[in-house]
């Protein structure tokens, strides 16, 4: 049986830089799997590849459904995102000026279609597909205690909970597999351990594939299930978290420097 | 071939005197991110004082040209202390709009004050006409040539080896770090706008006597179209605006001796509409995508 | 549900009214023909500003090209009531009018959208003026003089009617899933289109939007006018329906709505200042900017549904 993504020799260059060496990795169904490696290793840029934000130099990615399998290579970031793979960033990109309800409503909108004239002249229809929307959306929100804060402008939330909104806005567009761009970063301990369980919870309630970028060595150590390592664009290792942590080659790439 | 020169002669003459005007729609763009509205109608007022002193005061070229320059400097300086400054941490389009009010304030104060007539710019410089090969070109399409050459050597030369130069363009990369290092920004803000519209108060004694006539409303289309020279060139590139404005005025010339002036300014568009989507920050502009 | 039929009805009802009012003016004959003649100019600015608002504003592309779109809109009508003069044929020259725009916003959007900020701004008012120059060239069009006598089919009624119909339109398409989707791409198009957003679909439909809107005006303004001449729809003309959209705030159309009424009164008053009129405009234009950077009423908008509730909350407190 094919995995579910199945990424091979990925290459990325900016000009003279190789951010991203030959990388070729695989995600199963629901599983969790950390990517860990020093600043400028490349794991932003690979995730921008996954994505669609750019696009590959040579390589390949293919995701298999139910009915075969699907090259998202060249593919505009929307249409990989219809296809089932979201993602939060790294420095944290809501819509700022937009209502936390919007933020998640907006992620929702390539899978609630309504015509332009009944939008328009605000046929009974359209009152009923937003009253679907937006009580999903509500519904989405409420496993996250989101709830009181629907009308806040996202610009207007504490940091923690910004982290927390993009989370919530990537699993409104249906994602099969997630892709977290270090969520931890500036939490302190008990936002870090809040956010654990919430990732956790994530896995568990949406059976969906997460790949998950991260500095804080016991959030990846306790979360995930295979570990990939990257230096210098290419992968180091490969993993199950005790692995990793006796690799000598990844201590001295990467534990090293951080002792 | 003969016309084909002709043509270079003629547009490389109007080119100059877009290029001078987009110069300061760059240099100003550069620092404040401001499309200036009202730089064309700097250059009308340098025309007027340029007019005004040579009637009445009998200055010569040079002077003439030299105290337009002043003017157009210090009508620059005020403009922006007065409508720009108050705006500097407000939206960008509402400095746009307050740059239209300007434009629109200057054109029409002028002809308030002096009356909307076109008026006959005195020809201090007679003209004379030479045949080089076939190839007619006079003394004031040189001399206009001339000015504009020197004028944006000088420029070049300000913006690269002086202290202030350096100030200008610290400021434009990074305002808040220029700041920190100690430069003064409202200072260098004055003194870019100060450079730019002595650069269009030059051109429009230039262009005065080039066209031999004048009015308050001159200023709209040649700032329009010099400002469309500077983002062709990629609007913040010194270079980049003077290249901009020889090519516009040479795009125009041609497209006119081919028997379309009619289309001169769709030409124009047209060809700014091209290079865009082929270069989208212009020729000299860099196109800086966002790391995500 | 039936809380959204109570807030469309108050709508309704007070375009009802409004027109009513109008009507009863001018009947007992407050508004004299001149007054008419400013309040129509006003309700063709609204109808070009909201579209222009919505470009600008919600989608936060900065197009300087709307007078283009008008021109079309001004131009079909003209030369289609010149020969089929008929009621019925303005409605038909409308609708040819916003199919042309259409055609014309997807040549220059598809291509030029992709442009940034003050990029994107000259590129469409590159664009307006080829059109521009291209009807002044032509036969049909009458080149320079432009067209006269064009049969006048639109009153005051007709373009009362037609800005709550492209208002309705444009503010119902902003209040949808449509209208997030384009704030999605005016607020960070590398987010939106990593949620799914087919952000240069988005951005080509408010421009599509905008500029149908802007031939309705145009339309209007032929008929009304029963002139018209390339060089109303030039430079200028686009940028002072910039200049309500940044008055009335960038993305409120409440705003729009007050900057056109603002703009068009002031405008009407100075006619009795002479040469001085164009002066007091630049300089009140100025001062307005400086003391209101954000527009006369930012992104505030008047709704209904909020002051429903509001006086509902106000009840229950009381109570
Ligand atoms: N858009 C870009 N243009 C040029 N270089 C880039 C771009 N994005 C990332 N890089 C470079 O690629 C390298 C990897 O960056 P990144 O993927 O952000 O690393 P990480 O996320 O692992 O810290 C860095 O050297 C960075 O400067
Ligand atoms: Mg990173």
């Amino acid at each position: 049986m094919s995995k579910l993504l199945q990424v091979e020799n990925l290459v990325k260059n900016f000009g003279g830089l190789t951010a991203v060496s030959n990388v070729s990795l695989h995600l199963d169904n629901n599983e969790l799997v950390a990517l860990i490696g020093p600043n400028g290793a490349g794991k932003t840029t690979l995730f921008n590849l996954l994505t669609g934000v750019i696009p590959a130099s040579s390589g390949s990615i293919v995701l298999s459904g139910e009915n075969g399998t699907y090259p998202l290579n060249g593919k505009r970031a929307y249409k990989i995102a219809d296809m089932g793979l979201s993602r939060t960033f790294q420095n944290i990109r809501l819509f700022k000026n937009l209502s936390v309800l919007d933020n998640v409503l907006i992620a929702m909108t390539s899978k609630f279609k309504e015509g332009f004239i009944p939008t328009i002249f605000r046929f009974p229809s359209y009152y009923k597909t937003e009253a679907r929307l937006v009580a999903e959306a509500k519904k989405l929100l409420a496993i996250f205690e989101l709830t009181d804060d629907v009308d806040v402008l996202a610009k207007n939330l504490p940091y923690g909970t910004q982290r927390r909104l993009e989370i919530v806005r990537a699993l409104a567009t249906k994602p099969q597999i997630l892709f977290l761009d270090e969520p931890a970063a500036g939490m302190n301990p008990e936002e870090t351990a809040n956010l654990t369980q919430l990732i956790l919870k994530v896995q568990h309630s949406f059976h969906i594939t997460i790949l998950l970028i991260e500095h804080d060595m016991s959030l990846v150590m306790n979360l995930a299930q295979c570990i990939y390592v990257l230096d210098h664009g290419s992968l180091l290792a490969q993993g199950t978290p005790d692995e990793i942590q006796a690799n000598p080659a990844v201590i001295k790439a990467y534990l090293g420097e951080e002792a | 071939m003969e016309t084909f020169f002709q043509q270079i002669i003629n547009g490389l003459s109007l080119g100059s005197i877009y290029a001078l005007l987009a110069l300061g729609y760059t240099m100003v763009y550069g620092i404040i991110k401001l499309i200036n509205f009202a730089h064309g109608d700097i250059y009308m007022l340098g025309a007027f004082w340029g007019y005004y002193v040579i009637n009445v005061w009998h200055f010569n070229f040079i002077s003439a040209l030299l105290s337009a320059m002043l003017v157009g400097a210090a009508s620059g300086v005020i403009i922006e202390y007065f409508a720009y400054r108050p705006l500097r941490r407000s939206p960008r389009i509402t400095a746009l709009i307050t740059a239209i009010g300007v434009s629109f304030l200057l054109e029409n104060g002028m002809s308030y004050l002096f009356s909307s007539n076109t008026r006959d710019f005195p020809q201090i410089i007679k003209q004379v006409n030479y045949h080089i090969g076939g190839v007619l070109i006079s003394n004031i399409q040189i001399l206009i040539l001339v000015t504009a050459c020197v004028l944006m050597v000088l420029l070049q030369l300000i913006i690269k080896k002086t202290k202030m130069g350096r100030a200008m363009r610290a400021v434009s990369v990074d305002p808040d770090a220029a700041e920190l290092v100690g430069i003064n920004i409202n200072w260098t803000i004055s003194f870019t706008f100060a450079l730019g519209s002595a650069l269009a108060g030059a051109a429009g004694v230039l262009i005065g006597l080039y066209y031999n006539s004048i009015d308050p409303l001159m200023g709209m289309t040649p700032g329009i179209k010099a400002f469309v020279a500077a983002v062709l060139g990629g609007i913040g590139s010194v270079p980049g605006a003077s290249v901009g404005g020889f090519i516009i005025g040479i795009l125009e010339t041609f497209v006119q001796s081919i028997g379309l002036s009619a289309y001169k300014d769709a030409v124009v568009y047209f060809v700014l509409i091209v290079i865009l989507l082929i270069l989208p920050a212009g020729i000299f502009g860099k196109n800086t995508k966002e790391k995500v | 549900m039936k809380a959204n039929v109570k807030y469309n009805l108050v709508w309704l009802i007070m375009m009802v009214a409004g027109f009513y009012l109008m009507n009863t003016l001018i009947l007992v004959g407050v508004i004299d023909s001149f007054i008419e003649n400013m309040l129509v100019t006003i309700g063709i600015n609204i109808i070009l500003a909201t579209g222009l608002n919505l470009i600008i504003g919600f989608a936060g592309q900065f197009s300087l090209g709307h007078a283009g779109f008008m021109a079309i809109g001004a131009y079909a009508t003209a030369i289609v009531t010149q020969t089929a003069s008929t009621p019925g044929g303005f409605y038909a020259s409308i609708f040819i009018g916003i199919v042309i725009s259409i055609i014309a916003a997807l040549i220059v959007g598809v291509p030029t959208l992709r442009l940034r900020g003050d990029y994107l701004a000259i590129a469409t008012m590159g664009a307006s003026e080829i059109i521009r120059i291209l009807i002044n060239n032509m036969k049909i069009t009458g080149g320079a003089a432009g067209m006269f006598n064009i049969p006048q089919f639109a009153d005051w009624p007709t373009v009362y009617i037609m800005v709550c119909v492209t208002t309705i339109i444009i503010v119902n398409f902003i209040h949808s899933r449509a209208g997030r989707a384009v704030k999605s791409v005016r607020e960070d198009e590398i987010a939106a289109e990593a949620m799914g957003i087919n952000v240069t679909k988005w951005k080509l439909a408010a421009f599509v939007l905008g500029a149908s809107t802007a031939a309705v005006a145009g339309s209007l303004h032929a008929s009304y006018l029963q002139t018209i001449a390339p060089n109303d729809f030039g430079i200028m003309e686009s940028i002072s329906i910039l200049i309500i959209v940044v008055l009335g705030g960038v993305g409120s159309i409440t705003g729009t709505f007050v900057a056109a009424v603002v703009l068009g009164v002031l405008d009407t008053v100075l006619q009795n200042f002479g040469a001085l009129r164009m002066v007091i405009y630049a300089a009140a234009l100025i001062l307005i900017m400086i003391f209101k950077p954000s527009g006369l009423l930012g992104t505030w908008e008047l709704s209904i549904k909020k002051i429903f509730s509001r006086s509902k909350r106000k009840e229950r407190v009381e109570s």
